[in-house]
């Protein structure tokens, strides 16, 4: 496996070796002017990997900077591991969102399991205790064997990591589409819990201080893994298999456990994990943030196979590893620390004052480049953008609505849809209790993690329909944001910032630079008017698969607060008698809807529209009769429109069923995708108290018999199904079509 | 009365544990590292769930030979109570203190979920506060509690009365005879797969799992004091 010679930097050039890594003509040509000189096979390694899209957002920048990042509660926006936003008494929240979509595509346990440690050290690398997990993932339609098999083993690899850390998986969302079927997407969110004081950061201070590994031995997985990353997916993907790490889920918890002690220590000066592009970038970023340099002896770096070259190393993506800086004379105390959970730690190098990474391997000088030309001075392209065809199609098309004849049949196929569908066959697999801190677990709008100790808890999230983005990516990317925000307001939360996470397809094409610029516009103006700052993400491009982009998917993460656990709502109807509520009026809203894609098997037309005042106006309403504590139940209505909603409100109650009454023309009031409503239920002893806070419709009555009853303004039956011919189709059809052999 | 929660690397349900004795039953409790030579100083020993050195072995099959496991041996022949929940009923299965053996989970999976479990007797340390027939709600949540032991195992566990907890309606992972839980001969170390320790406060869903720890108490204060509070 191993380069037995390298070719020389003349070879690299001739021979335009740097075009496999990823480096263009002109990146070279920079790269050259930046050293003085032609970089060697080392040099030009490293460059490459931290110029990919992956490390440098290179393509992404221009966009990303309009995001909103500020706020009072931000502590630490984008730009660290992860972000984090002051939630008072002395304590704040840490989170942040990230991709491993390519390795999933190829190796999907690995690839699921090696995202989920990645974004845990992400976290514990600031020195916060993660809490809770989320992921949200997208897959084609859950009908071929490939499709089964990468779903199946996704989830299996999040739970495998997951369960074994020690961390619940609260939550997050699935999505079916034709448009995944060869590139899934595997996005795992880490939500952590830290104190003010107990802040670290990834700088490398103080000259002459000790640079130290931590963690697993260094070995030949993942090399080049975020150059992979950040290329389309073709049929020789599969020959980049070895650029999929391999996950040690045990190991991972004796360096979270290590690394929370050691961030008590002050002998330790930064952290970092040595994530994506691994020693290189954590070493490079390190250095350039604290403007200082770093040198290393690569001969020093514990490493678990014989004969690597210093390419190998500076480039592998070995997991569960974190360079750490220590104050010099003071390494002792941090082996101490690590020895007690069976770990070394590692001097590898010191930091110096000449800002360059100065690697030495076997004596000699094998690589010596400028930190902030790794780590700041990647080129950014400000790519063209360019509005695709169909957009303009889809906006000028008069969308007639889908032909329905039975509202009963038609309701059963909307829950048995796999993106209606229960999730409990994907998160029964997730251990999502241990810590004894989830309130609420998967299957309602937010989970609910309390803070022990405290009356407070934290909501949380991940949303994104990416339907609406692509009909529309800048709607559909403030109806993404403000979903994740009424998930958090119906549990009793107030939103307090979003990560995230940017799935698009080849930033090269106009058009699909486009759409990242629109839902990036999208996003950004929603997180305003929401006040929910972007704090943190990630972004992935190039998800294509043989030319064939994904629809847009920015996937938003949100947390939000809740004051007291007290004020915790779910979804489910309580008691029979409870007065049902409809906040919203239903409008003729088809485009992208769950019932257009069951009707018609394709989406086209206007996404719903959204106007983000009224989004926000109803939302505080919402959120003050909550707090104000007469609300029993609250459910936003989303995909599959108010039936589909109401369905679940009752699924969830024990033992009861609803009887309402709508009120405009029957297929628009149940199946309509209009936004900014919601479903929620009331005591009729709070009902005058509830009339003073929120602007609603009663509809009707949580019953005491097991039926969902939706009659017409005329008292003629829409819909009468008992719950638990509503259950079998919406629990059963995860489990069907898996086990079906079709 | 003092409890141990012993810590092994892998570990991750010792907090969970460690909170259900110090906020919920309010009694005192430590940490015990997996390395610890001595455990006079505590009347109570329990063996958290987790996966102990990543269980990529037998789960529980290098845990046993941990320091601390010769202590909890010896703990439990001087008649302390012992209870291993998941990866700790695992060890104790592993360490002998327990007869049978544990499978995968028939459907291959790991499962997480409340359910119900039927208390078969209330004549044990750990299950004196409760009657006999309770059917209580408590949380599973493990890829590997498909207990198994022959035949005459099963006899005698009957007829010694030994097993303290079944599954009632699914049987969640296969297990023989639906046990859930079982106890030595003398009754004093418990193994279960279900996690009373998850179930202490409403808040998080249930409260059912209080009285176990609850009797271990009122048992170990019977037999310290002779009296019950």
């Amino acid at each position: 496996m191993a380069l037995l010679l390298e070719p020389s930097p003349e070879q690299i050039k001739v021979e335009k070796v740097y075009r496999e890594m990823g480096l263009n003509d002109e990146e070279f040509a920079l790269v050259e002017g930046i050293l003085g000189r032609l970089p060697n096979y080392t040099e030009t390694g490293l460059l490459s990997v931290m110029w990919s899209e992956h490390c440098s957002y290179k393509n992404s920048k221009p966009v990303l900077k309009r995001f909103p990042t500020s706020g009072e509660r931000v502590l630490q926006g984008p730009g660290e591991g992860a972000g984090i936003v002051d939630i008072g008494d002395n304590q704040a929240v840490v989170f942040k969102i990230e991709s491993h979509n390519h390795p999933s595509a190829i190796e999907p346990y690995q690839g699921a399991a090696t995202g989920v440690g990645g974004i845990i050290r992400d976290v514990f690398s600031m020195g916060a205790r993660p809490i809770a997990l989320l992921n949200s993932l997208r897959f084609g339609e859950l009908t071929s064997p490939r499709v089964k098999y990468l779903f199946e083993e996704v989830v299996a690899g999040i739970a495998g990591y997951g369960n074994c850390v020690g961390i619940p998986t609260v939550g997050g969302e699935i999505q079916f589409e034709p448009s995944y079927e060869g590139n899934p997407l595997v996005n795992a969110m880490c939500v952590g819990l830290i104190n003010h004081e107990d802040i670290k950061k990834g700088l490398a201070k103080g000259v002459g201080n000790t640079v130290m590994y931590v963690g697993a031995k260094t070995g030949r997985d993942g090399i080049h893994g975020a150059t992979f990353a950040s290329e389309e997916l073709s049929e020789e993907s599969e020959a980049k298999r070895p650029a999929v790490q391999v996950g040690d889920p045990f190991m991972e918890k004796l360096l979270l456990e290590a690394c929370l002690e050691l961030v008590k220590c002050d002998a330790l000066v930064g952290i970092q994990d040595m994530g994506a592009a691994g020693l290189t970038s954590s070493s490079a970023e390190m250095a350039s943030k604290a403007g200082s340099g770093i040198e290393m002896n690569l001969d020093l770096v514990p490493q678990r196979e014989t004969g690597m070259t210093g390419y190998e190393m500076m480039l592998s993506e070995s997991q569960e590893r974190m360079l750490i800086v220590v104050e010099k004379g003071r390494e002792e105390e941090i082996q101490v620390i690590v020895k007690k959970y069976g770990l070394e730690a590692v001097a590898i190098g010191k930091v110096t004052d000449d800002k360059q990474l100065r690697l030495i391997h076997k004596g000699e000088v094998i690589a010596d480049v400028p930190v902030d030309a790794l780590a700041e001075e990647a080129p950014v392209y400000h790519k063209p953008s360019a509005e695709p065809a169909y957009y303009g199609e889809f906006q000028a098309m008069d969308v007639k609505a889908p032909e329905v004849n039975d509202y009963n049949q038609t309701l059963l196929d909307l829950l048995s849809q796999p993106t209606i569908a229960s999730k409990e066959w994907v998160y029964d697999q997730y251990d999502h209790m241990v810590r004894t801190n989830t309130v609420v677990s998967p299957g309602s709008d937010a989970a609910v993690v309390r803070i022990r100790g405290t009356e407070k808890a934290l909501a949380m999230t991940t949303d994104c329909n990416s339907r609406y983005l692509y009909l529309d990516p800048e709607v559909g990317g403030k109806i993404a944001v403000s979903e994740a925000a009424r998930n958090i307001v119906c549990s009793g939360g107030e939103p307090l910032a979003i990560t995230d996470c940017l799935n698009f397809g080849n930033p090269e094409k106009p058009e699909i630079f486009w759409q990242i610029e629109k839902a990036a516009d999208g996003i950004s103006e929603a997180c305003r008017t929401l006040k929910a700052p972007v704090i943190g993400g990630n972004v992935s491009l190039y998800n294509e698969t043989n030319g064939v982009a994904i629809y847009p998917t920015p996937v938003i993460g949100m947390v939000g607060l809740i004051e007291n656990v007290a004020h915790i709502t779910t979804q489910d109807f309580k008691e029979a008698g409870d007065l049902i509520y409809v906040i919203g009026e239903a409008k003729h809203e088809f485009g992208g809807s769950e019932l257009q894609k069951l009707v018609n098997g394709e989406i086209y037309g206007r996404a719903p529209e959204l106007d983000l005042e009224i989004e926000a106006i109803r939302q505080q309403q919402l959120l003050s009769a909550i707090r104000a504590g007469v609300v029993a139940s609250a459910h936003d209505i989303a995909e599959g429109g108010f039936a589909v909603a109401l369905a679940e409100s009752v699924m969830g109650a024990n033992g009861l069923g609803a009887s309402v009454q709508v009120q405009g023309e029957a297929l628009v009031e149940l199946f309509s995708e209009t936004q900014s409503r919601f479903i929620v239920s009331v005591k009729p002893e709070n009902k005058d108290q509830f009339k003073q806070f929120v602007e609603a419709t009663c509809i009707g009555v949580v019953t005491e018999h097991t039926n969902l009853i939706i009659n017409d303004s005329f008292g003629k039956k829409l819909v009468d199904l008992q719950v638990e011919e509503l259950l079998s189709s919406w629990k059963g059809a995860i489990p069907c079509l898996l086990n079906s052999k079709a | 009365m003092k409890f141990a929660v012993i810590v092994f690397p892998g570990s991750n349900c010792d907090v969970d544990m460690y909170h259900a004795i110090k906020d919920a039953l309010e009694e005192e409790v430590e940490y015990v590292w997996h390395d610890a030579t001595n455990l006079d100083e505590y009347d109570g020993i329990l063996l958290p769930g987790g996966f102990s050195y990543g269980d990529y072995l037998r789960t529980g099959a290098i845990a046993r030979f941990s320091n601390v496991m010769t202590e909890v041996v010896k703990a439990a022949e001087a008649g302390k109570p012992i209870l291993g929940v998941c990866n700790g009923f695992q060890i104790l299965l592993e360490a002998g203190l327990l007869p049978g053996a544990m499978r995968r989970n028939e459907k291959l999976k790991f499962m997480c979920r409340t359910i119900k479990l039927r208390v078969e007797n209330n004549i044990s340390m750990f299950t004196s506060e409760y009657e006999t027939g309770d059917i209580i709600s408590i949380p599973i949540a493990h890829g590997e509690g498909n207990y198994y032991c022959d035949e005459e195992t099963l006899a005698s566990l009957q007829t010694n009365q030994q097993i303290a907890f079944t599954y009632f309606g699914d049987n969640p992972n296969g297990s023989l005879a639906d046990i859930a839980g079982i106890t030595n001969e003398k009754g004093n170390v418990l193994g279960m797969m279900p996690h009373p320790e998850r179930a202490v406060e409403e808040l998080l869903g249930s409260a059912d799992g209080i009285k176990l720890f609850q009797s271990i108490v009122k048992q170990w204060r019977l037999s310290a004091y002779g009296v019950t509070s």
